[in-house]
């Protein structure tokens, strides 16, 4: 059945049985390489993305349900040559080991910057409570998003692109 | 600068090169395969044969230059390496040591990893051996080649080659200032020559490179969807597969419904091979319905059933690991024995120290692609085997192994082997019976959890004495471990060839002899103490599925040395960096430890006062690696026993360090990472399996619980020998929470995970 969504600003219809979750019609059908798969199961944030601004688990997130939405995922937030004020940031702490968690950690963190101008630090780690990182980048990822915090209120100036 | 795996797709193969014009390439360098079936690099196998004793690293194995570098006539030059990218940041390392000793910026560079037909076979990614098997060999490699063009430029110019020098942007310069780009000296050199062992290297007062904090250069296109994954190639014409088994290692699905998923509209085949199931389809979304259905069935243990101890469904007691190790039979391993002269013991303390059965948890489950084309079978693999998958495979399908290629391509973080190496396997035999279609099988989150080899069960019994003068003057540590290495080398060692029929039988296990170890690894003390005795109980039998996981044994034997050490200093009443330094000779050891001392102020500390204290431990990884001291800063709330890190410092020398931020990043992580392990993970086991599947039921730290602040101090070795870091955090770490808890509530843990549960109930009514 074709389902209408739209993707980073773009509309999209996809051919895919209603109850495939947006996770694979993200990265299979429209080849979208930022929400990854963690759990399926809503568990560890891998998938992150927004529908409507709000975060969710694009693993259990049948995609009927998001027919006609506005879908945002890490893509629509930068590229690697004009990265985004969260990548910047995220870049400038050298906040990855690994990498598989972050596109997830990124868009769970840019749905607290969405709302909360000057989030406190106790904000911060409470928001990114349902993100699992196994390679323990917690520390950076905290860190990255107080960088991106500060720049949006004007405290640090945005990067320059590297 | 760096390929993306779809790169690696559509790359020619080394092979391509020959005759290529202007390229220094004359033919692919293989070293003899002599001993290439056993696992190296990293976890005590042999791995490929060591034919130049003389040069460093891995120049022992692949002697020759070209083999590492290739100069094109346009002076890009290509490094090659047989390590691979697990997210510690190697692709970076590498680069900044090709660019320092060959004098150019790290963007000339392009690095191709692992790849069985491109890159020297250098045996595992693994036991933090990179930077001195890989980094060591890249280094050299590189300098030779910077004298042979530097050579070549003083030919070209008739004037001694000591008057010349580069000019870090590609070109040779001469004492009147001329200039000679590196693609046009390389255009009449061969770099099919063996490397010396005394090239000049570069002044580490000059470096323009190494030792920087390069920004990773991999880290940019993860941030922002890139195709930096395995998981994100789609070749053209891919299928989805999902492999059907039973809901943990030792089960089988009985009878699953085969004919039903066979019909299901857009599922292309069901691949049956033996016991081995598995269904390929045009969507991913069906393959895992397919999948589901299959699961339905009735699920039967095929192998021994576990030791009764396990079966409690619950995180084990101490005293369950012990019965359960009890069943097994051991071998002893003497692994110290000295005997010297002392005054009598005035302090004796004895204790038994556990930890339980561990995951890995990454957090994407093991992927892999497979294509069989042309009688040809090509696997992308994440796995930190590259070579031993191509081996795994050309047995597991009796292919010859010249039809086998293996591409490393990178996965989410393993920390030693998960279901990489299984998964792998698992693709090609699907792709063997898909011919033409490249397949792309990822596991399911309860097949990672329930079917990778999990970190051994270990427990130790360590007594130590202390006379008169705070003098350790007895030390006896035993260890009881099941093998901590069964990387698969051939098909018996992954699950697929236990399925097959004929199936493969799985190998025996093996300790990896000291220095490395296994269950062994660091039971040997750095300090020095009288009367030493170390022994190692092989349990070679295994009741569980277990395989190398991140320090392997190193992660008990540190936490019970300097638990014990700390358990010393209470009983007489001394500070516990005081009794350490006093019984370390090694000055890099006490220099790490008093670095330690001073970012975390040791001497100042808050002491324990019920709800606050500190502790701290100290390690040199492997006692060869990199040496490694953690202190912590513990807040305990006394009402739910849980104990939060409010401050963590360490400190760490690594010799000369590549990139001191990505030393940073994974000491900071190995930490974190530690302190889940530590204070709260276990596998718990129902009678019959596994019974986690999911992060419900085998929780890791989550952010609420990461410390308040972590520093890292990277004590600066010039051009010193590169020592691994990957894995030195996690010991230290785990014995400073313990410690810190102690100091803090006076209640020693000696059981991992030392969970809030377990300190409440230690603790008593509040
Ligand atoms: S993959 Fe969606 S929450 Fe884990
Ligand atoms: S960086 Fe590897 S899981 Fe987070």
């Amino acid at each position: 059945m074709t389902i209408t969504l739209t993707v980073n600003g773009v509309d999209h219809a996809v051919d895919a049985p209603p109850d495939t979750p947006l996770l694979y019609v993200l990265r299979d059908d429209l080849a979208l390489n930022g929400a990854k798969y963690g759990c399926g199961l809503g568990q560890c944030g891998a998938c992150t993305v927004h529908v409507d601004g709000k975060p969710v688990f694009s693993c259990v997130t049948p995609v009927a349900a998001v027919a006609g939405r506005r879908v945002r995922t890490v893509e629509g937030l930068g590229t690697v040559d004009t990265p985004g004020i969260l990548q910047q940031a995220f870049i400038a702490e050298q906040a990855a080991q690994c990498g598989y968690c972050i596109s997830g950690m990124i868009m769970r963190a840019q749905a607290l910057l969405d709302g909360v101008r000057r989030p406190t630090d106790a904000q911060i780690r409470a928001h990114m409570q349902p993100n699992l990182c196994r390679c323990g980048t917690h520390g950076r990822i905290l860190k990255a998003v107080r960088r991106a915090a500060d720049m949006m209120g004007g405290t640090v100036p945005q990067a320059v692109r590297s | 600068m760096s390929m993306s795996p779809l790169d690696h797709a559509k790359a020619p193969s080394r092979r391509a090169f020959l005759g290529g014009g202007g390229a220094l390439v004359v033919a692919f360098s293989l070293a003899p395969r002599a001993l290439a079936q056993l696992a190296g690099g990293g976890e005590g196998g042999a791995g490929p044969a060591v034919i130049a004793p003389d040069l460093k690293g891995s120049l022992k194995n692949h002697p020759w230059l070209d083999a590492w570098i290739r100069v094109d006539g346009d002076g890009r030059v290509t490094v090659f390496t047989g390590k691979v990218e697990l997210g510690q940041g190697i692709r970076t390392a590498l680069i900044q040591v090709a660019a320092e000793e060959l004098d150019l910026p790290p963007g000339a560079i392009t690095l191709v990893t692992a790849d069985t037909r491109r890159t020297p076979d250098e045996g595992l990614t693994a036991g933090s051996h990179s930077m001195q098997d890989s980094g060591t060999a890249i280094l050299n490699a590189a300098a030779n080649v910077r004298m042979l063009l530097t050579n070549a430029a003083a030919a070209l110019w008739r004037v001694p080659a000591g008057g010349l020098a580069t000019t870090g942007d590609g070109h040779v310069r001469g004492p009147d200032g001329r200039l000679a780009a590196y693609g046009d000296l390389a255009a009449g050199l061969s770099l099919h020559v063996a490397a010396v062992p005394d090239a000049p290297l570069r002044n580490p007062a000059d470096y323009r490179t190494l030792g920087k904090p390069l920004p990773r250069v991999d880290i940019p296109a993860k941030l922002t969807g890139g195709a930096a994954y395995l998981h994100d190639m789609r070749l053209p014409g891919m299928l989805h597969a999902r492999v059907v088994r039973g809901p943990a290692e030792g089960t089988r699905l009985v009878e699953p419904d085969i004919q039903a998923v066979e019909a299901m509209p857009g599922v292309v085949k069901v691949v049956r091979r033996g016991a081995f199931l598995a269904v390929v389809a045009e969507r991913q979304w069906t393959a895992i319905q397919a999948l589901r259905h299959l699961q339905r069935a009735a699920h039967a243990r095929v192998t021994a059933p576990l030791p009764a101890g396990a079966a409690t469904g619950a995180p084990l007691s101490g005293d369950a690991v012990e019965a359960v190790l009890n069943t097994l039979t051991p071998r002893d391993i003497a692994i110290e024995d000295t005997r010297t002269p002392t005054g009598p013991a005035v302090h004796t303390v004895q204790a038994r120290y556990t930890r339980p059965w561990i995951s890995h948890g990454s957090i994407g489950p093991s992927c892999a692609l497979a294509r069989f084309q042309d009688g040809e079978m090509t696997i992308w693999t994440h796995s930190q085997g590259t070579f031993d998958v191509a081996r795994v495979v050309t047995e597991l399908l009796g292919l010859p192994a010249e039809k086998v290629h293996a591409i490393h391509a990178e996965g989410a973080g393993c920390y030693g082997q998960n279901g990489a190496d299984d998964v792998a396997a698992d693709a090609a035999v699907i792709a063997f019976a898909v011919p033409g279609r490249p397949i792309r099988l990822q596991w399911m989150r309860e097949q990672e959890f329930g079917w990778e080899p999990l970190g051994p069960g270990m427990v130790t019994r360590l007594a130590a004495s202390l006379d008169a003068d705070n003098r350790i003057v007895a030390w006896r540590h035993e260890v009881w471990s099941n093998p901590h290495n069964n990387r698969p080398v051939g098909a018996g060692g992954v699950l697929a060839g236990a399925e097959v029929d004929p199936p493969f039988a799985a190998p025996e296990g093996k300790p990896i002899p000291m220095p490395e170890g296994d269950g062994s690894r660091n039971s040997n003390p750095l300090y020095t103490f009288a009367n030493t005795h170390v022994l190692y109980h092989f349990l070679k039998d295994m009741p569980v599925r277990v395989s190398a996981l991140r320090s392997l044994g190193a992660h008990l034997n540190v936490f019970s040395i300097e638990s014990m050490l700390d358990e010393l200093a209470a009983a007489a009443g001394i500070d516990p960096l005081a009794l350490r330094l006093a019984h370390m000779e090694d000055p890099r050891a006490r220099d790490v430890m008093q670095a330690m001392a001073a970012g975390f102020d040791w001497a100042g500390r808050p002491r324990g006062d019920g709800r606050r204290g500190c502790g701290m431990a100290f390690a040199r990884y492997k006692n060869l690696g990199a040496y490694c001291a953690v202190a912590l800063e513990v807040e305990i709330d006394r009402e739910t026993g849980r104990a939060w890190v409010r401050r963590a410092f360490a400190a760490v020398d690594c010799g000369q360090p590549a990139n001191p931020d990505g030393v940073r990043n994974q000491i900071e992580g190995g930490l974190i990472q530690s302190l889940s392990w530590t204070g709260h993970e276990a596998m718990a086991f129902s009678p019959e399996r596994r019974a986690a599947f999911d992060w419900s039921g085998y929780p890791i730290l989550r952010f609420q619980d990461v410390p308040g602040t972590i520093d890292v101090r990277v004590v600066d070795r010039p051009g010193l020998p590169f020592l691994g870091t990957a894995e030195a955090a996690q010991g230290p770490t785990a014995a400073a929470l313990a410690n810190a808890i102690a100091d803090a509530t006076g209640v020693r843990l000696r059981d991992m995970p030392l969970a809030p549960d377990r300190l409440k109930a230690a603790l008593g009514p509040v």
